[in-house]
Protein backbone atom coordinates (compact mmCIF):
# COMPACT_ATOMS: atom_id res chain seq x y z
CA UNK A 1 0.00 0.00 0.00
CA UNK A 2 1.86 2.86 -1.30
CA UNK A 3 -0.39 5.30 0.70
CA UNK A 4 0.35 3.81 4.18
CA UNK A 5 4.04 3.48 3.49
CA UNK A 6 4.05 7.51 2.32
CA UNK A 7 1.96 8.01 5.28
CA UNK A 8 4.75 6.43 7.61
CA UNK A 9 7.32 7.99 5.71
CA UNK A 10 6.36 11.40 6.71
CA UNK A 11 5.36 10.68 10.03
CA UNK A 12 8.62 8.98 10.89
CA UNK A 13 10.82 12.12 9.61
CA UNK A 14 8.17 14.56 11.61
CA UNK A 15 8.74 11.90 14.78
CA UNK A 16 12.42 12.13 14.67
CA UNK A 17 12.88 16.16 13.97
CA UNK A 18 10.06 16.10 17.03
CA UNK A 19 12.33 14.04 19.11
CA UNK A 20 15.10 15.51 18.30
CA UNK A 21 14.37 19.22 19.99
CA UNK A 22 12.75 17.50 23.16
CA UNK A 23 11.62 21.56 24.16
CA UNK A 24 8.28 20.60 23.68
CA UNK A 25 7.81 17.94 26.62
CA UNK A 26 9.18 20.55 29.30
CA UNK A 27 6.59 23.29 27.75
CA UNK A 28 4.22 19.99 27.93
CA UNK A 29 4.36 19.24 31.72
CA UNK A 30 4.79 23.09 32.94
CA UNK A 31 1.90 24.58 31.21
CA UNK A 32 -0.74 21.85 32.50
CA UNK A 33 1.29 22.50 35.92
CA UNK A 34 -0.01 25.68 35.99
CA UNK A 35 -3.10 25.37 35.24
CA UNK A 36 -3.63 22.53 37.92
CA UNK A 37 -1.69 24.51 40.44
CA UNK A 38 -2.95 28.01 40.00
CA UNK A 39 -6.32 27.39 38.43
CA UNK A 40 -7.97 24.48 40.07
CA UNK A 41 -7.74 25.32 43.19
CA UNK A 42 -10.12 28.38 42.35
CA UNK A 43 -11.78 26.65 40.67
CA UNK A 44 -12.99 23.91 42.89
CA UNK A 45 -14.31 26.88 45.33
CA UNK A 46 -16.15 28.52 42.50
CA UNK A 47 -17.72 25.10 41.74
CA UNK A 48 -18.78 24.76 45.39
CA UNK A 49 -21.04 26.96 45.25
CA UNK A 50 -23.32 24.95 44.09
CA UNK A 51 -22.72 22.48 46.89
CA UNK A 52 -19.86 21.07 48.56
CA UNK A 53 -17.01 19.49 46.32
CA UNK A 54 -14.17 17.12 47.34
CA UNK A 55 -10.83 17.27 44.76
CA UNK A 56 -11.89 14.13 43.34
CA UNK A 57 -14.66 15.96 41.77
CA UNK A 58 -13.50 19.20 41.11
CA UNK A 59 -10.41 17.53 39.24
CA UNK A 60 -12.97 15.17 37.82
CA UNK A 61 -14.35 18.20 35.92
CA UNK A 62 -11.44 20.37 35.47
CA UNK A 63 -8.66 17.77 33.62
CA UNK A 64 -11.34 17.12 31.07
CA UNK A 65 -11.39 20.39 30.38
CA UNK A 66 -7.92 21.01 30.25
CA UNK A 67 -7.29 18.28 27.89
CA UNK A 68 -9.81 19.68 25.14
CA UNK A 69 -8.05 23.28 26.00
CA UNK A 70 -4.60 20.97 25.18
CA UNK A 71 -6.24 19.52 22.13
CA UNK A 72 -7.32 23.03 20.55
CA UNK A 73 -4.09 24.05 20.35
CA UNK A 74 -3.21 21.36 18.15
CA UNK A 75 -4.32 24.26 15.31
CA UNK A 76 -1.18 25.78 16.03
CA UNK A 77 0.16 23.19 13.65
CA UNK A 78 -0.34 25.60 10.92
CA UNK A 79 2.55 27.98 11.91
CA UNK A 80 4.72 24.89 11.75
CA UNK A 81 3.65 24.62 7.85
CA UNK A 82 4.32 27.84 6.96
CA UNK A 83 7.96 27.19 8.54
CA UNK A 84 8.11 24.03 5.96
CA UNK A 85 6.77 26.46 2.69
CA UNK A 86 9.49 29.25 3.48
CA UNK A 87 12.14 26.82 3.72
CA UNK A 88 10.64 24.78 0.33
CA UNK A 89 10.10 21.63 1.98
CA UNK A 90 6.39 21.66 0.64
CA UNK A 91 7.58 22.04 -2.32
CA UNK A 92 10.03 19.68 -2.65
CA UNK A 93 7.76 16.95 -1.34
CA UNK A 94 5.01 17.76 -3.87
CA UNK A 95 7.34 17.76 -7.04
CA UNK A 96 7.88 14.15 -6.10
CA UNK A 97 4.97 11.29 -6.26
CA UNK A 98 4.07 10.81 -3.05
CA UNK A 99 0.65 10.72 -1.82
CA UNK A 100 -0.54 14.10 -0.97
CA UNK A 101 -2.84 12.78 2.07
CA UNK A 102 0.42 11.38 3.29
CA UNK A 103 1.98 14.29 3.45
CA UNK A 104 -0.82 16.08 5.56
CA UNK A 105 -1.53 12.77 7.82
CA UNK A 106 2.06 12.08 8.37
CA UNK A 107 2.11 15.22 9.99
CA UNK A 108 -1.16 14.90 11.76
CA UNK A 109 -0.68 11.67 13.02
CA UNK A 110 2.77 13.03 14.79
CA UNK A 111 0.50 15.82 16.22
CA UNK A 112 -1.81 13.38 17.49
CA UNK A 113 1.47 10.93 19.14
CA UNK A 114 2.29 14.46 21.11
CA UNK A 115 -0.90 15.57 22.34
CA UNK A 116 -1.59 11.91 23.66
CA UNK A 117 1.76 11.59 25.43
CA UNK A 118 0.73 15.23 26.73
CA UNK A 119 -3.12 13.55 27.89
CA UNK A 120 -1.20 10.72 29.59
CA UNK A 121 0.96 13.34 31.47
CA UNK A 122 -1.94 15.67 32.68
CA UNK A 123 -3.97 12.98 33.61
CA UNK A 124 -1.33 11.35 36.08
CA UNK A 125 -0.15 14.89 37.14
CA UNK A 126 -3.72 15.21 38.56
CA UNK A 127 -3.85 12.08 40.03
CA UNK A 128 -1.68 13.46 43.17
CA UNK A 129 -4.30 16.20 43.18
CA UNK A 130 -7.08 13.40 43.93
CA UNK A 131 -8.31 12.48 40.58
CA UNK A 132 -9.46 8.90 39.96
CA UNK A 133 -10.48 7.27 36.57
CA UNK A 134 -10.58 4.00 35.46
CA UNK A 135 -8.68 2.83 32.63
CA UNK A 136 -10.91 1.66 29.92
CA UNK A 137 -12.64 5.53 30.43
CA UNK A 138 -9.42 7.29 30.14
CA UNK A 139 -8.57 5.48 26.79
CA UNK A 140 -11.95 6.04 25.16
CA UNK A 141 -11.37 10.07 26.70
CA UNK A 142 -8.06 9.69 24.59
CA UNK A 143 -9.78 8.22 21.34
CA UNK A 144 -11.64 11.98 21.46
CA UNK A 145 -9.37 13.55 22.51
CA UNK A 146 -6.81 12.24 19.47
CA UNK A 147 -10.29 12.58 17.35
CA UNK A 148 -10.24 16.27 18.33
CA UNK A 149 -6.05 16.80 17.95
CA UNK A 150 -6.58 15.31 13.90
CA UNK A 151 -9.74 17.32 13.63
CA UNK A 152 -7.51 20.67 14.49
CA UNK A 153 -4.17 20.04 13.12
CA UNK A 154 -5.29 19.04 9.55
CA UNK A 155 -7.84 22.47 9.90
CA UNK A 156 -4.03 24.36 10.95
CA UNK A 157 -2.23 22.88 8.34
CA UNK A 158 -4.95 23.46 5.50
CA UNK A 159 -5.09 27.59 7.08
CA UNK A 160 -1.42 27.82 6.85
CA UNK A 161 -1.07 26.19 3.97
CA UNK A 162 -3.71 29.33 2.72
CA UNK A 163 -2.23 32.01 4.48
CA UNK A 164 0.93 31.44 4.04
CA UNK A 165 1.55 34.03 6.66
CA UNK A 166 2.34 34.03 10.34
CA UNK A 167 0.99 37.59 10.73
CA UNK A 168 -2.03 36.57 9.03
CA UNK A 169 -2.17 33.12 10.83
CA UNK A 170 -2.19 34.37 14.85
CA UNK A 171 -5.21 36.75 14.31
CA UNK A 172 -7.45 34.36 13.04
CA UNK A 173 -6.75 31.66 15.36
CA UNK A 174 -7.20 33.58 18.22
CA UNK A 175 -10.13 35.07 16.94
CA UNK A 176 -11.38 31.50 15.86
CA UNK A 177 -10.20 29.11 19.30
CA UNK A 178 -11.37 32.06 21.75
CA UNK A 179 -15.32 31.95 21.36
CA UNK A 180 -14.96 27.76 20.82
CA UNK A 181 -12.84 27.69 23.89
CA UNK A 182 -14.96 29.67 25.78
CA UNK A 183 -18.55 28.22 24.59
CA UNK A 184 -16.86 24.52 25.14
CA UNK A 185 -17.35 25.13 28.56
CA UNK A 186 -13.59 24.27 29.49
CA UNK A 187 -13.12 26.08 32.53
CA UNK A 188 -16.47 26.40 34.22
CA UNK A 189 -19.50 23.87 32.60
CA UNK A 190 -21.94 25.38 31.00
CA UNK A 191 -24.48 24.09 33.60
CA UNK A 192 -24.00 27.58 35.56
CA UNK A 193 -24.61 29.11 31.81
CA UNK A 194 -28.63 31.12 31.32
CA UNK A 195 -30.09 29.40 28.66
CA UNK A 196 -29.28 31.32 25.64
CA UNK A 197 -25.78 30.69 26.28
CA UNK A 198 -26.44 27.26 26.34
CA UNK A 199 -27.91 27.59 23.09
CA UNK A 200 -25.78 29.35 21.20
CA UNK A 201 -23.11 26.65 22.90
CA UNK A 202 -24.58 23.82 21.00
CA UNK A 203 -23.30 25.04 17.81
CA UNK A 204 -19.93 24.12 18.88
CA UNK A 205 -19.02 20.52 18.22
CA UNK A 206 -16.22 20.92 20.85
CA UNK A 207 -18.73 21.99 23.97
CA UNK A 208 -19.66 18.08 22.70
CA UNK A 209 -16.45 16.77 22.82
CA UNK A 210 -15.77 18.02 26.14
CA UNK A 211 -18.98 16.97 27.82
CA UNK A 212 -18.04 13.39 26.43
CA UNK A 213 -14.63 13.69 27.80
CA UNK A 214 -16.29 14.91 30.77
CA UNK A 215 -18.85 11.83 30.89
CA UNK A 216 -15.66 9.33 30.94
CA UNK A 217 -13.77 11.09 33.36
CA UNK A 218 -17.08 10.88 35.93
CA UNK A 219 -17.10 7.14 35.41
CA UNK A 220 -20.33 6.97 33.04
CA UNK A 221 -18.62 5.17 29.55
CA UNK A 222 -22.80 4.34 28.65
CA UNK A 223 -23.74 8.30 29.03
CA UNK A 224 -25.12 10.19 25.95
CA UNK A 225 -22.63 12.55 26.02
CA UNK A 226 -20.24 10.50 24.87
CA UNK A 227 -21.52 8.56 21.52
CA UNK A 228 -22.56 12.27 20.73
CA UNK A 229 -19.04 13.24 20.95
CA UNK A 230 -18.06 10.72 18.67
CA UNK A 231 -20.53 10.93 16.25
CA UNK A 232 -19.98 14.88 15.74
CA UNK A 233 -16.19 14.67 15.70
CA UNK A 234 -15.93 11.68 13.57
CA UNK A 235 -17.47 13.24 10.11
CA UNK A 236 -16.38 16.26 11.28
CA UNK A 237 -12.49 15.19 11.40
CA UNK A 238 -12.91 13.00 8.18
CA UNK A 239 -14.23 16.36 6.33
CA UNK A 240 -11.00 18.30 8.00
CA UNK A 241 -8.35 15.56 6.04
CA UNK A 242 -9.99 15.50 2.94
CA UNK A 243 -10.13 19.21 2.30
CA UNK A 244 -6.94 19.66 4.09
CA UNK A 245 -5.22 17.42 1.93
CA UNK A 246 -6.47 18.80 -0.98
CA UNK A 247 -4.89 21.83 -0.14
CA UNK A 248 -1.11 20.02 -0.24
CA UNK A 249 -2.35 18.62 -3.55
CA UNK A 250 -3.37 22.08 -4.62
CA UNK A 251 -0.50 24.90 -5.92
CA UNK A 252 1.00 26.56 -3.41
CA UNK A 253 2.70 29.91 -4.28
CA UNK B 1 12.90 15.22 -28.24
CA UNK B 2 12.86 15.15 -24.28
CA UNK B 3 10.52 17.73 -24.20
CA UNK B 4 8.34 19.01 -26.30
CA UNK B 5 5.66 22.30 -25.00
CA UNK B 6 2.84 23.59 -27.44
CA UNK B 7 1.06 26.72 -26.33
CA UNK B 8 1.47 26.33 -22.62
CA UNK B 9 -0.19 28.97 -20.61
CA UNK B 10 -0.43 30.67 -17.03
CA UNK B 11 -2.85 33.48 -15.67
CA UNK B 12 -2.98 34.60 -12.16
CA UNK B 13 -5.36 37.35 -10.64
CA UNK B 14 -4.04 39.63 -8.71
CA UNK B 15 -5.88 41.82 -6.18
CA UNK B 16 -4.72 45.45 -5.58
CA UNK B 17 -7.36 47.03 -3.13
CA UNK B 18 -10.41 46.30 -4.67
CA UNK B 19 -9.71 45.68 -8.54
CA UNK B 20 -8.60 42.56 -9.39
CA UNK B 21 -6.42 42.17 -12.53
CA UNK B 22 -5.59 39.24 -14.33
CA UNK B 23 -1.84 39.24 -15.37
CA UNK B 24 -0.82 36.95 -18.17
CA UNK B 25 2.60 35.19 -16.77
CA UNK B 26 2.98 32.81 -19.60
CA UNK B 27 1.08 33.34 -23.19
CA UNK B 28 2.05 30.36 -25.23
CA UNK B 29 5.17 28.74 -25.06
CA UNK B 30 6.38 26.14 -27.83
CA UNK B 31 10.09 24.96 -27.29
CA UNK B 32 11.61 21.53 -27.43
CA UNK B 33 14.71 20.38 -25.69
CA UNK B 34 16.71 17.30 -27.28
CA UNK B 35 17.96 15.02 -24.88
CA UNK B 36 21.41 15.39 -23.36
CA UNK B 37 21.26 19.00 -23.52
CA UNK B 38 21.79 22.06 -21.16
CA UNK B 39 18.78 24.19 -21.91
CA UNK B 40 18.98 27.99 -20.57
CA UNK B 41 16.01 29.86 -20.43
CA UNK B 42 17.42 33.47 -20.10
CA UNK B 43 15.19 36.43 -19.36
CA UNK B 44 14.34 39.47 -16.76
CA UNK B 45 12.61 38.49 -13.72
CA UNK B 46 8.95 38.59 -14.17
CA UNK B 47 9.46 37.25 -17.86
CA UNK B 48 7.09 33.81 -17.40
CA UNK B 49 10.65 31.71 -16.75
CA UNK B 50 9.74 30.57 -13.09
CA UNK B 51 6.25 29.60 -14.09
CA UNK B 52 6.87 27.97 -17.09
CA UNK B 53 9.13 25.88 -15.05
CA UNK B 54 6.77 25.08 -12.20
CA UNK B 55 4.23 24.15 -14.92
CA UNK B 56 7.11 21.49 -16.46
CA UNK B 57 7.55 20.33 -13.06
CA UNK B 58 3.68 19.35 -12.17
CA UNK B 59 3.68 22.44 -9.32
CA UNK B 60 1.08 24.55 -11.38
CA UNK B 61 -1.54 23.69 -13.40
CA UNK B 62 -1.63 25.39 -17.01
CA UNK B 63 -4.72 27.06 -18.24
CA UNK B 64 -4.29 26.26 -21.71
CA UNK B 65 -1.60 24.39 -24.08
CA UNK B 66 0.15 20.68 -23.51
CA UNK B 67 3.38 19.39 -22.89
CA UNK B 68 5.13 16.12 -22.89
CA UNK B 69 8.28 15.33 -20.77
CA UNK B 70 10.12 12.21 -21.17
CA UNK B 71 7.52 10.69 -22.46
CA UNK B 72 4.71 11.28 -20.12
CA UNK B 73 2.17 13.54 -20.93
CA UNK B 74 2.25 16.52 -18.14
CA UNK B 75 -1.49 17.17 -18.32
CA UNK B 76 -3.13 13.25 -18.23
CA UNK B 77 -0.29 11.65 -15.90
CA UNK B 78 1.50 14.20 -14.07
CA UNK B 79 2.24 11.38 -11.67
CA UNK B 80 4.51 9.80 -14.02
CA UNK B 81 5.98 13.00 -14.88
CA UNK B 82 7.21 13.75 -11.42
CA UNK B 83 8.90 10.13 -11.43
CA UNK B 84 11.27 11.25 -14.69
CA UNK B 85 11.72 14.61 -13.64
CA UNK B 86 13.65 16.66 -10.92
CA UNK B 87 12.72 19.63 -9.75
CA UNK B 88 15.41 22.12 -8.28
CA UNK B 89 13.56 25.64 -6.35
CA UNK B 90 15.21 29.17 -6.75
CA UNK B 91 14.84 29.42 -2.65
CA UNK B 92 15.94 26.15 -1.38
CA UNK B 93 14.81 22.94 -0.09
CA UNK B 94 16.48 21.68 2.90
CA UNK B 95 15.23 21.97 6.45
CA UNK B 96 17.50 23.56 9.32
CA UNK B 97 17.06 20.68 11.57
CA UNK B 98 17.50 17.88 9.51
CA UNK B 99 21.29 16.95 8.27
CA UNK B 100 21.91 16.45 4.74
CA UNK B 101 22.16 12.56 4.49
CA UNK B 102 18.52 12.29 6.21
CA UNK B 103 17.06 14.90 3.20
CA UNK B 104 18.45 13.04 0.67
CA UNK B 105 17.35 9.15 2.17
CA UNK B 106 14.26 10.97 2.71
CA UNK B 107 13.42 12.06 -0.23
CA UNK B 108 14.72 9.24 -2.26
CA UNK B 109 12.19 7.17 -0.31
CA UNK B 110 9.27 9.60 -1.72
CA UNK B 111 9.97 8.55 -5.01
CA UNK B 112 9.38 5.12 -3.75
CA UNK B 113 13.21 3.84 -3.21
CA UNK B 114 13.83 1.44 -1.00
CA UNK B 115 15.53 1.81 2.64
CA UNK B 116 19.09 0.51 1.58
CA UNK B 117 19.39 2.06 -1.89
CA UNK B 118 18.25 4.95 -0.42
CA UNK B 119 20.98 5.09 1.72
CA UNK B 120 23.14 3.77 -0.88
CA UNK B 121 21.86 6.78 -3.56
CA UNK B 122 22.50 9.20 -0.73
CA UNK B 123 25.68 8.48 0.37
CA UNK B 124 26.82 8.44 -3.70
CA UNK B 125 24.98 11.73 -4.18
CA UNK B 126 26.74 12.84 -1.39
CA UNK B 127 30.33 11.91 -2.89
CA UNK B 128 29.42 13.31 -6.33
CA UNK B 129 28.72 16.78 -4.88
CA UNK B 130 31.46 17.10 -2.38
CA UNK B 131 29.20 16.82 0.80
CA UNK B 132 30.45 14.07 2.44
CA UNK B 133 32.40 15.85 5.10
CA UNK B 134 29.15 17.81 6.23
CA UNK B 135 26.64 14.94 5.58
CA UNK B 136 25.50 14.16 8.85
CA UNK B 137 25.81 18.04 9.88
CA UNK B 138 22.36 20.13 10.09
CA UNK B 139 21.62 21.72 7.28
CA UNK B 140 21.66 25.06 9.20
CA UNK B 141 25.38 25.02 9.54
CA UNK B 142 25.71 24.69 5.80
CA UNK B 143 27.42 27.59 3.54
CA UNK B 144 24.93 28.90 0.50
CA UNK B 145 26.94 26.84 -1.93
CA UNK B 146 26.86 23.75 0.27
CA UNK B 147 23.47 24.11 0.59
CA UNK B 148 22.80 24.71 -3.10
CA UNK B 149 24.68 21.61 -3.72
CA UNK B 150 22.28 19.56 -1.38
CA UNK B 151 19.39 21.19 -3.25
CA UNK B 152 20.85 19.55 -6.18
CA UNK B 153 21.93 16.15 -5.14
CA UNK B 154 18.03 16.46 -3.81
CA UNK B 155 16.82 17.09 -7.65
CA UNK B 156 18.37 13.77 -9.20
CA UNK B 157 18.91 11.46 -6.14
CA UNK B 158 16.25 9.26 -7.89
CA UNK B 159 18.09 9.40 -11.65
CA UNK B 160 15.41 11.56 -12.91
CA UNK B 161 15.80 11.70 -17.21
CA UNK B 162 15.26 15.65 -16.88
CA UNK B 163 15.97 17.88 -14.61
CA UNK B 164 15.00 21.65 -14.04
CA UNK B 165 17.11 24.12 -11.95
CA UNK B 166 15.24 27.57 -11.52
CA UNK B 167 17.95 29.99 -11.33
CA UNK B 168 20.77 27.81 -9.77
CA UNK B 169 23.38 30.43 -9.12
CA UNK B 170 21.50 33.36 -7.52
CA UNK B 171 23.21 34.49 -4.50
CA UNK B 172 26.22 32.88 -4.62
CA UNK B 173 29.35 34.16 -4.58
CA UNK B 174 31.48 34.28 -7.33
CA UNK B 175 33.55 31.09 -6.31
CA UNK B 176 30.74 28.65 -5.94
CA UNK B 177 28.72 30.03 -9.06
CA UNK B 178 32.19 29.08 -11.24
CA UNK B 179 31.50 25.70 -8.82
CA UNK B 180 27.86 25.14 -9.88
CA UNK B 181 28.22 25.80 -13.52
CA UNK B 182 30.98 22.52 -13.21
CA UNK B 183 27.95 20.85 -10.89
CA UNK B 184 25.51 21.40 -14.36
CA UNK B 185 27.73 20.29 -16.63
CA UNK B 186 28.40 17.33 -14.56
CA UNK B 187 24.53 16.36 -14.60
CA UNK B 188 24.89 16.51 -18.38
CA UNK B 189 27.65 14.34 -18.19
CA UNK B 190 25.77 11.81 -16.09
CA UNK B 191 23.06 11.44 -19.07
CA UNK B 192 20.71 14.26 -17.80
CA UNK B 193 18.88 16.34 -19.52
CA UNK B 194 18.85 19.66 -18.22
CA UNK B 195 16.42 22.91 -18.09
CA UNK B 196 17.80 25.79 -16.31
CA UNK B 197 16.62 29.22 -16.10
CA UNK B 198 18.88 32.47 -15.63
CA UNK B 199 18.84 35.72 -15.60
CA UNK B 200 22.87 35.99 -16.16
CA UNK B 201 23.99 36.49 -19.93
CA UNK B 202 27.59 35.47 -18.66
CA UNK B 203 25.59 31.71 -17.57
CA UNK B 204 23.58 31.58 -19.99
CA UNK B 205 26.37 32.11 -22.68
CA UNK B 206 29.08 29.79 -21.01
CA UNK B 207 26.52 26.76 -19.44
CA UNK B 208 23.99 26.27 -22.16
CA UNK B 209 24.25 23.81 -24.94
CA UNK B 210 20.43 25.98 -26.69
CA UNK B 211 18.66 28.55 -24.97
CA UNK B 212 15.45 30.43 -25.32
CA UNK B 213 14.98 34.07 -24.45
CA UNK B 214 12.16 34.78 -22.49
CA UNK B 215 9.93 38.52 -22.46
CA UNK B 216 6.77 39.11 -21.01
CA UNK B 217 5.44 35.64 -20.83
CA UNK B 218 6.95 34.58 -24.72
CA UNK B 219 9.68 32.89 -26.38
CA UNK B 220 11.20 35.34 -28.24
CA UNK B 221 14.42 33.94 -29.58
CA UNK B 222 15.94 30.71 -29.33
CA UNK B 223 18.88 28.62 -30.33
CA UNK B 224 22.76 28.01 -29.91
CA UNK B 225 24.37 31.05 -28.05
CA UNK B 226 26.65 31.50 -31.41
CA UNK B 227 23.37 31.11 -33.44
CA UNK B 228 21.41 33.60 -31.27
CA UNK B 229 24.47 36.42 -31.63
CA UNK B 230 25.06 35.77 -34.94
CA UNK B 231 21.38 35.96 -36.05
CA UNK B 232 21.59 39.18 -35.23
CA UNK B 233 24.14 41.03 -36.28
CA UNK B 234 27.09 39.12 -36.41
CA UNK B 235 30.77 40.01 -34.96
CA UNK B 236 32.91 43.46 -35.11
CA UNK B 237 36.36 44.28 -36.25
CA UNK B 238 37.68 47.55 -35.11
CA UNK B 239 40.48 48.84 -36.91
CA UNK B 240 42.00 51.31 -35.27
CA UNK B 241 43.56 54.06 -38.02
CA UNK B 242 44.88 57.09 -38.59
CA UNK B 243 43.38 57.51 -42.22
CA UNK B 244 39.76 56.60 -40.63
CA UNK B 245 38.27 58.13 -43.88
CA UNK B 246 40.18 56.22 -46.58
CA UNK B 247 40.14 52.87 -44.85
CA UNK B 248 36.14 52.98 -44.79
CA UNK B 249 36.27 53.76 -48.83
CA UNK B 250 38.34 50.11 -48.83
CA UNK B 251 35.73 48.15 -47.43
CA UNK B 252 32.56 49.71 -48.94
CA UNK B 253 31.99 47.22 -51.68
CA UNK B 254 33.94 44.90 -50.00
CA UNK B 255 31.33 41.42 -49.98
CA UNK B 256 31.98 40.10 -46.36
CA UNK B 257 31.24 43.65 -44.81
CA UNK B 258 27.85 44.07 -43.85
CA UNK B 259 27.71 47.64 -42.65
CA UNK B 260 31.13 50.12 -41.96
CA UNK B 261 30.73 52.69 -39.27
CA UNK B 262 33.12 54.92 -38.62
CA UNK B 263 33.84 57.04 -35.71
CA UNK B 264 36.90 59.63 -35.12
CA UNK B 265 39.74 56.85 -34.48
CA UNK B 266 38.25 53.44 -35.20
CA UNK B 267 36.50 51.65 -38.09
CA UNK B 268 33.83 49.24 -37.37
CA UNK B 269 33.45 46.37 -39.79
CA UNK B 270 29.86 44.50 -39.35
CA UNK B 271 31.33 41.29 -41.04
CA UNK B 272 29.41 37.20 -40.09
CA UNK B 273 32.23 35.99 -38.86
CA UNK B 274 35.15 38.09 -37.48
CA UNK B 275 37.73 35.35 -37.79
CA UNK B 276 38.02 34.66 -40.88
CA UNK B 277 37.38 38.50 -42.05
CA UNK B 278 40.49 39.38 -40.31
CA UNK B 279 43.31 38.55 -42.32
CA UNK B 280 41.05 39.72 -45.44
CA UNK B 281 41.15 43.28 -43.64
CA UNK B 282 44.51 43.19 -42.74
CA UNK B 283 45.79 42.12 -46.59
CA UNK B 284 43.37 45.39 -47.72
CA UNK B 285 44.61 47.86 -45.33
CA UNK B 286 48.09 46.54 -45.64
CA UNK B 287 47.90 46.46 -49.60
CA UNK B 288 46.82 50.07 -49.69
CA UNK B 289 49.08 51.25 -47.23
CA UNK B 290 47.07 52.07 -43.93
CA UNK B 291 48.80 51.65 -41.02
CA UNK B 292 46.88 50.38 -38.27
CA UNK B 293 47.22 51.47 -34.36
CA UNK B 294 45.18 48.45 -33.86
CA UNK B 295 42.26 45.95 -34.60
CA UNK B 296 39.76 44.20 -32.56
CA UNK B 297 37.53 41.65 -32.66
CA UNK B 298 33.99 42.69 -30.93
CA UNK B 299 31.45 39.47 -30.85
CA UNK B 300 28.16 40.64 -29.83
CA UNK B 301 26.71 39.37 -26.34
CA UNK B 302 23.34 38.01 -25.21
CA UNK B 303 22.04 41.54 -23.96
CA UNK B 304 22.54 42.30 -27.98
CA UNK B 305 20.30 39.66 -28.63
CA UNK B 306 17.87 40.52 -26.20
CA UNK B 307 18.42 44.61 -27.03
CA UNK B 308 17.60 43.44 -30.56
CA UNK B 309 14.64 41.37 -29.97
CA UNK B 310 12.73 43.53 -26.80
CA UNK B 311 13.80 47.08 -27.76
CA UNK B 312 15.49 46.94 -23.77
CA UNK B 313 18.60 45.99 -22.59
CA UNK B 314 18.90 42.86 -20.22
CA UNK B 315 21.17 45.10 -18.03
CA UNK B 316 18.33 47.39 -17.53
CA UNK B 317 15.40 45.49 -17.21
Amino acid sequence: MKFLRDTWLVFQRQMQLLLRNPVWVAVGIIQPMFYLLLFAPLMKQALSQGGPMTDEQAYRIFVPGMLVMVALFSAFSGFGIIAELRAGVIERNRVTPVSRVALLLGRSLRDVVQLLFQAVLVTLLAVPFGLRVAVGDALLAYLLIGLMTLLLSSTGYALGLTLRSEDAMAPMLNTVIQPIMLLAGIFLPLTFAPEWLKNVAKANPFKWATDGVRALFAGNPGDDAVWQALAILTPLTVVALIISSRTFAKSVR
Amino acid sequence: MIIETSGLRKSFRSRAGRETKTVEAVRGVDLSVAEGEIFGFLGPNGAGKTTTLRMLATLLEPDGGSAVIAGADLRKEPGEVRRRIGYVAQGGSTWDESTGREELVLHARMYGIGKADAQRRAAEALDTFELSEYADRRCKTYSGGQRRRVDIALGIIHSPKVVFLDEPTTGLDPQSRAHMWGEVRKLREMGMTVFLTTHYLDEADALCDRLAIMDHGQIVAEGTPADLKQEVLGDVVSVNAREVARAADLFGTAEYVRKVETTEQSLRLYVEDGASAIPHVLRTLDAEGVAIEGIELHRPSLDDVFLAKTGRSLRES
